[in-house]
């Protein structure tokens, strides 16, 4: 009994001929991917938004027009009273959309009355323990004896901040607010109704802003410190060059060159909303959802999330057998 | 101070209208933004391998990943092996194909059956697998979560010799030690020593037997309704030819003028690739390509987080003996409770609070 060969061990780089069954020399380990997404796309996603700032600024319609259905709270009541309420209110409508067999189950949180009141000192705490609760209540599900398989997740993962179009600079409040905000939750900062500005008070309302944000050390999404490689930096960097995005919200549809598309028609003309040359609406949708929304979520739960985990364990002593590693 | 309202309404997003691009949000992408995460990341995967010496288990985990892991390897003879005892190696190997990273480790153990005396010859095993949910218990309640490592064993490949008439009073206790450890695929090793008749007898036998002693192996997951035929039938043709007749090699020989891996005998040559000489093909099909994902969810999902159950209440129950408690915890049932049950588990859901946190549930923290 002869050998043909001694052992030959083929390696994995072969794609030489094809043997009955299959590639030669494929293992086929890439294939963790397609069951990796089959698993994804039966369990759906979750996204949990915040929309923060004062009353008209265009919150309610921006949700709408980035979802393109009604999903803010304003639709989901019969008759909105539009009324300032007396202290903050957190109000979370959850929404299950799909679009191409991908299920997602968004939740956009309101907080009407931020703002608007004559003395606003500390208009950010109750906000600030809304997203605090989210935190515990996750942790709580994390060490129960019998967890769930998946916890669900109302942890906010993204905080959309509406700065109203002054063209001057950030207000006291706003730099209250993302200061204290950004460091437990992704920041989006806006410009709200930016069809109010002209190019130029858009280009030069937003490089104050960007000065301001950085002489204050508020660090909004996407954060510095958390690019992951020179890739991502590059990407981001672009972005980071662009904040805020200056936005126009609508829902109503009108027919321009023979199109229908979103917009606000006035007499001197119409303001497309997907349009980038009329507003930045295109860019922030792309951001949020079609590129960056993963991105949002892991830093959420891995950096958020965890310092905030950190910071109960120490407050309560920790665990016995361990110490803090760096 | 504040209001939480949820409302829940079904609003239908227009969908698939393909002359409607405006409907279109994107989040659909959403998918293959994980999926460039996860090619990013990179993947692993611990499987262990378990069985006598001599059943060709170096050979299949050679063939099966297209590496060769066991170069250095001394075999030891007869007289050096009788006062080994089972121990357990690790090889790591980093794979990467069309750009997909794999870190897959193999966990060896050698000497597992091989003594004249058997007893507990599993119990470096076991123990090795508690080991490693232990130090992930560990990682996951500590500190720094950030690079938790994954040793934690995936699949572990039990051959059974083709010699005999079924499952071996050895095999049997192996596998009930371990099958709520960890995901047990029982292999039917060497297998080109038997006809195709004796190889359905064996299988069926073997299939009696697991049932029989009550041994939970790896179920492959129920398909959905919404997939196709083929894939249904590819499936059910997976269930019904377990456990797999494998025959490995890591030579390649030329057969019907192609180059193929497989074993040159006087009488003919076996194709490892061969669907009809062996089950190769189905076990890696099976463990790569279709449920790599699905074995170490059920690892994570049901053998981890019974060991984790299973360790808090030894914690907790050991605390109460140290305080003195009055009524001693009762070991909780794992199948869905009634409420004498949910009563004892929201109690000991607090015990571990206060334990972990040192101050009872309810109290809230301040801002």
């Amino acid at each position: 009994m002869s050998e043909s060969a001694k052992p030959h061990p083929p390696s994995s780089q072969a794609k030489g001929e094809k043997s009955h069954a299959g590639e030669f020399g494929y293992v086929g380990i890439d294939a963790i991917l397609e069951q990796m997404r089959r698993k994804a796309m039966k369990q759906g996603f979750e996204l949990n938004i915040m929309v923060v700032g004062q009353s008209g600024l265009g919150k309610s319609t921006l949700m709408n027009t980035l979802f393109k259905s009604k999903v803010s709270r304003k639709s989901a009541q019969p008759n909105p009273e539009e009324r300032i309420p007396k202290t903050i209110e957190i109000k979370s409508i959850s929404h299950d959309i799909e679009e191409k067999g991908v299920r997602m189950k968004l939740t956009v949180i309101d907080t009407p009355g931020f703002g608007d009141h004559i003395n606003n000192e500390n208009c950010w705490q109750p906000i600030m323990k809304f997203i605090n609760d989210q935190y515990e209540a996750y942790l709580q599900e994390e060490i129960n004896i019998n967890r769930k398989k998946r916890i669900p997740d109302s942890r906010v993962h993204c905080c959309i901040y509406f700065i109203p179009p002054t063209g001057h600079c950030l207000r006291p409040l706003d730099v209250e607010f993302m200061r204290r905000l950004s460091k437990v939750v992704n920041i989006v900062p806006v410009i709200a109704k930016a069809d109010t500005l002209t190019l130029e008070e858009r280009d030069f309302f937003k490089q104050k802003i960007r000065e301001e944000l950085r002489a204050n050390e508020i660090d909004v999404y996407p954060q510095k410190e958390f690019d992951e490689d020179a890739e991502d930096r590059m990407i981001n960097d672009k972005i980071r060059e662009m904040i805020p995005f200056a936005v126009v919200g609508s829902d109503q549809e009108y027919q321009v060159n023979g199109k229908r598309i979103l917009g606000r028609k006035t007499k001197w003309g119409t303001i497309e909303v997907e349009n980038i040359a009329h507003c930045e609406f295109a860019y922030l949708r792309d951001l949020l959802i079609r590129t960056h929304m993963q991105n949002i979520k892991d830093i959420t739960s891995s950096i958020h999330f965890e310092t905030y985990r950190v910071r109960r364990l120490n407050e309560s002593n920790g665990l016995p057998h361990h110490h803090l590693e760096v | 101070m504040t209001a939480n309202i949820r409302y829940k309404s079904r609003i239908p997003v227009k969908t698939e209208d393909s002359t409607e691009e405006k409907q279109y949000v994107g989040f659909a992408t959403l998918p293959n933004q994980v999926h460039r995460k996860s090619v990013k990341k990179g993947f692993d995967f611990t499987l262990m391998v378990a069985g006598e010496s001599g059943m060709g288990k170096s050979t299949l985990v050679n063939s099966l990943f297209l590496t060769d892991l066991y170069k250095d390897r001394k075999l030891l003879n007869a007289e050096e092996r009788i006062n080994q005892t089972v121990e357990i190696i690790k090889h790591t190997v980093d794979i990467e194909e069309k750009g997909v990273k794999l870190k897959l480790t193999i966990v060896d153990t050698p000497g597992f059956g091989d003594a004249v005396n058997n007893n507990e010859c599993w119990k470096p095993i076991t123990d090795y697998i508690d080991q490693q949910f232990e130090q992930y218990f560990r990682d996951e309640s500590g500190l720094n979560r950030k690079n938790i490592q994954d040793n934690r064993v995936h699949c572990c490949l039990y051959f059974i010799p083709p010699f005999g008439h079924g499952l071996r009073p050895v095999d049997v206790e192996f596998m009930k030690a371990l099958h709520e450890k960890v995901n047990i695929i029982p292999l039917i090793a060497k297998a080109d020593c038997l006809t195709p008749n004796e190889i359905k007898k064996l299988k069926d036998r073997i299939r009696e037997e697991i049932d029989k002693f009550g041994i939970k192996v790896y179920q492959f997951p129920e398909c959905d309704s919404d997939e196709d035929e083929e894939f249904k039938q590819l499936d059910k043709e997976l269930k019904e030819c377990t456990p797999f007749a494998v025959i490995g090699s890591n030579t390649v020989v030329e057969a019907r003028g192609q180059r193929v891996r497989g074993r040159l005998y006087p009488w003919g040559i076996v194709e490892v690739e061969n669907q009809s000489h062996c089950d190769f093909v189905k076990l890696r099909n099976m463990l790569i390509r279709s449920h790599m994902h699905d074995l170490k969810d059920v690892t994570c999902d049901v053998h981890y987080e019974n060991y984790r159950a299973q360790c808090i209440q030894e914690m907790t129950s050991k605390l109460a003996q140290d305080n003195r408690m009055e009524s001693p915890i009762p070991i909780l049932p794992l199948s869905t409770p009634d409420v004498e049950t949910e009563k004892l588990i929201k109690m000991k859901d607090e015990e571990v609070w206060r334990i972990i946190f040192r101050r009872p549930q309810n109290q809230t923290q301040e801002e």
